[in-house]
């Protein structure tokens, strides 16, 4: 088993994020990669694969399901168990961080193990950092709405110009320590609950 | 300078005491902040722990024994200071079982159901299609009192029938898809079961055993040692939630926020439901109201017995399989921490027991406890089966489980 291709099952509700990791790992060389996005036939897609390595989001409802599967099955040829190397207590540490957990087959030697660990790691906060700059993006989005909704109200109930508009919302923020958005906000509540539309 | 504490949970109702410290400030009128941190299994929530994201969690009690024994990873000893509750969970059947094995809308007696459901599952197995039945996790009191229903039922767990894991959300799934015919899970997702019409509550554990210690507060023991003083204002604060818990002028309340996204993200109404002990058992009938359903607050629920701990072992003893090891017992028994809790609320009006350890399942009904501190009643805590665990006596009690 010991230079022979590694099969490494990523299981991931996420499919998104699956391929991610998948794209990752694709670049070692000597693996063959698995992705389980389904949690309909878990066990029995595990079972077929027979893998070596199975990488787990921690967020995964299954993963207790999983951990049963590997402490009791005897239809595993070969013992599965959480990859838990005490020499190297940071690099676990490094993945429960990052969200993922490893469980790996019993005799993989760790120096074949931490390479993709870590790897795994690294695309696993890639997507994080993806995720987080996707949302931040979204609330820029829709904090731009907002402001343009309040500068339409200024504009209609106060007859003032579109630039004069963003002025005086700017003008407010600036006077209250706030931001521009918050005092758009602000604005299109008190509007509604003065009758005026959304 | 306030203390911070992140605390680990899983979505479910007996998550409530850390939750309601926090949101009712008596947390913080001890001088902490604490932060809960949701996942959605006990691997997760564990991990965290181990690795130090958490500096406590909310757990199935007999986890923090496994992990502390290094069953199925390399042991780390952990420590429970203090009980998070007693029962709170049900068991839920598929409705043409349910209407097989007991009278569809009202709590079945256990030792007759279990009587029924025998003669069905020994049918089954004899036709080579075994009943499955879905705990939540291999080391959960759900495991242990089905377990312990069902051999004292003369179903003989993993021979006649196939106990599976199933995570919480997806227990009702799983009846609906004939994955499991049968679950043991805790609420509120026995009540979305019902709710979907895809099960009927048959039994609740309460029945199983009136005391079942469940959820614990865990923490690494080296963690606890050097945050003893945070530790004990902490199991203070734990104990005003669980007045406040209990009281029902606060039912309406603490359901909505345990039912907010951050915590259960779920229905007011069905947490409401397991909080006044108040369960709908069969979808469109009335509500049956079976006292200390739930158990979180009075008659010290929250004394970690080491009773309790032993108890426990002798379970783990059972269903894994290995041979009775005085050393595990002793190691397993040092898990709770009744040392901490004395400590910790010595010189508050809180009841405290003068005992560590009593003789689980032996009242019927109220006694008196010889106290260190407060008066107390206990009452009824008897298994189903009427077996008493003595633990000065382990090998005895396996003898007669055996």
């Amino acid at each position: 088993m010991h230079n022979s291709t590694m099969r490494i099952a990523i299981i991931d509700e996420s499919p998104a994020r699956a391929s991610v990791i998948h794209e990752g790992l694709a670049a070692l060389d000597g693996c063959e990669i698995f992705v389980v996005s389904e949690r309909n036939g878990l066990l029995a897609r595990i079972g077929e694969i027979a893998p070596d390595i199975v990488l787990m989001d921690l967020g995964n409802p299954s993963r207790d399901v999983l951990e049963e599967y590997f402490a009791v099955s005897r239809a595993l040829d070969r013992p599965i168990a959480m990859f838990v190397d005490e020499s190297d207590e940071e690099s676990i540490a490094a993945s429960v961080e990052a969200g993922v957990s490893a469980y790996v087959v019993d005799g993989l030697a760790p120096n074949r193990i931490r390479p993709l660990l870590d790897l795994a790691v690294r695309r696993f906060r890639a997507f994080a950092r993806l995720q987080s700059d996707l949302a931040e993006a979204k609330g820029k989005l829709a904090e731009r709405e907002s402001i343009d909704k309040a500068k339409r109200i200024l504009m209609d109930s106060r007859g003032l110009a579109e630039h004069e508009a963003y002025a005086e919302l700017r003008r407010t923020a600036m006077n209250q320590g706030k931001r521009i958005a918050d005092i758009a906000e602000a604005l299109i509540t008190a509007h509604e609950l003065m009758g005026g539309n959304r | 300078m306030r203390t911070e504490l992140n605390i680990g949970f899983l979505p479910l109702v007996d998550a409530c005491l850390p939750i309601l410290a926090q949101e009712h400030g008596f947390a913080e009128e001890e001088g902490l902040v604490l932060r809960l941190v949701k996942d959605f299994s006990w691997a997760t929530v564990l991990d965290r722990l181990l690795y130090g994201h958490s500096d406590a969690a909310h757990l199935v009690a007999p986890l923090a024994i496994a992990t502390t024994l290094g069953r199925g990873r390399p042991a780390q000893p952990l420590s429970v200071p203090v009980v998070l509750g007693l029962n709170g969970n049900a068991i839920t059947m598929r409705p043409e079982l349910a209407a097989r094995v007991g009278q569809p809308g009202r709590l079945g007696d256990p030792a007759k159901v279990g009587a029924a459901l025998a003669k069905i599952a020994l049918e089954r197995a004899a036709a080579g299609n075994p009943m499955r039945f879905g705990i939540v996790h291999r080391y959960s009191s759900h495991n242990y009192m089905m377990r312990y229903w069902l051999a004292a039922s003369g179903i003989r767990p993993d021979k006649d029938v196939e106990i599976l894991t199933v995570p919480p959300p997806f227990c009702a799934d799983a009846l609906a898809a004939g994955e499991v015919d049968v679950i043991c899970v805790g609420e509120p997702w026995n009540s979305v079961a019902v709710a979907k019409g895809v099960g009927v509550i048959v039994l609740v554990t309460a029945q199983i055993w009136r005391r079942g210690v469940e959820k614990v507060l865990a923490l690494r023991e080296p963690v606890m040692e050097d945050q003893r003083m945070p530790v004990e204002a902490l199991i203070r604060a734990l104990r005003k939630a669980g007045e406040h818990f209990v009281n029902r002028e606060n039912w309406d309340v603490n359901a909505a926020i345990l039912a907010r996204s951050e915590y259960l993200d779920g229905d007011a109404r069905l947490i409401k439901r397991a909080i006044s002990d108040r369960l709908l058992l069969v979808r469109g009938k009335e509500s049956v109201h079976f006292p200390d359903f739930m158990f979180q607050h009075r008659e010290a629920a929250n004394f970690p017995w080491v009773s309790q701990a032993q108890w426990l072992y002798t379970q783990m003893v059972r269903w894994d399989g290995l041979p009775y090891d005085p050393k595990d017992a002793e190691t397993a028994a040092r898990v709770f921490r009744p040392d901490v809790y004395r400590s910790a609320l010595a010189g508050t009006g809180e009841p405290l027991p003068g005992a560590s350890s009593k003789v689980e399942g032996s009242l019927t009904g109220p006694t008196a406890v010889g106290m260190q501190q407060g008066d107390m009643v206990m009452t009824n805590n008897s298994f189903f089966d009427g077996l008493a665990f003595d633990p000065s006596d382990i090998p005895g009690y396996l003898a007669k489980l055996a």
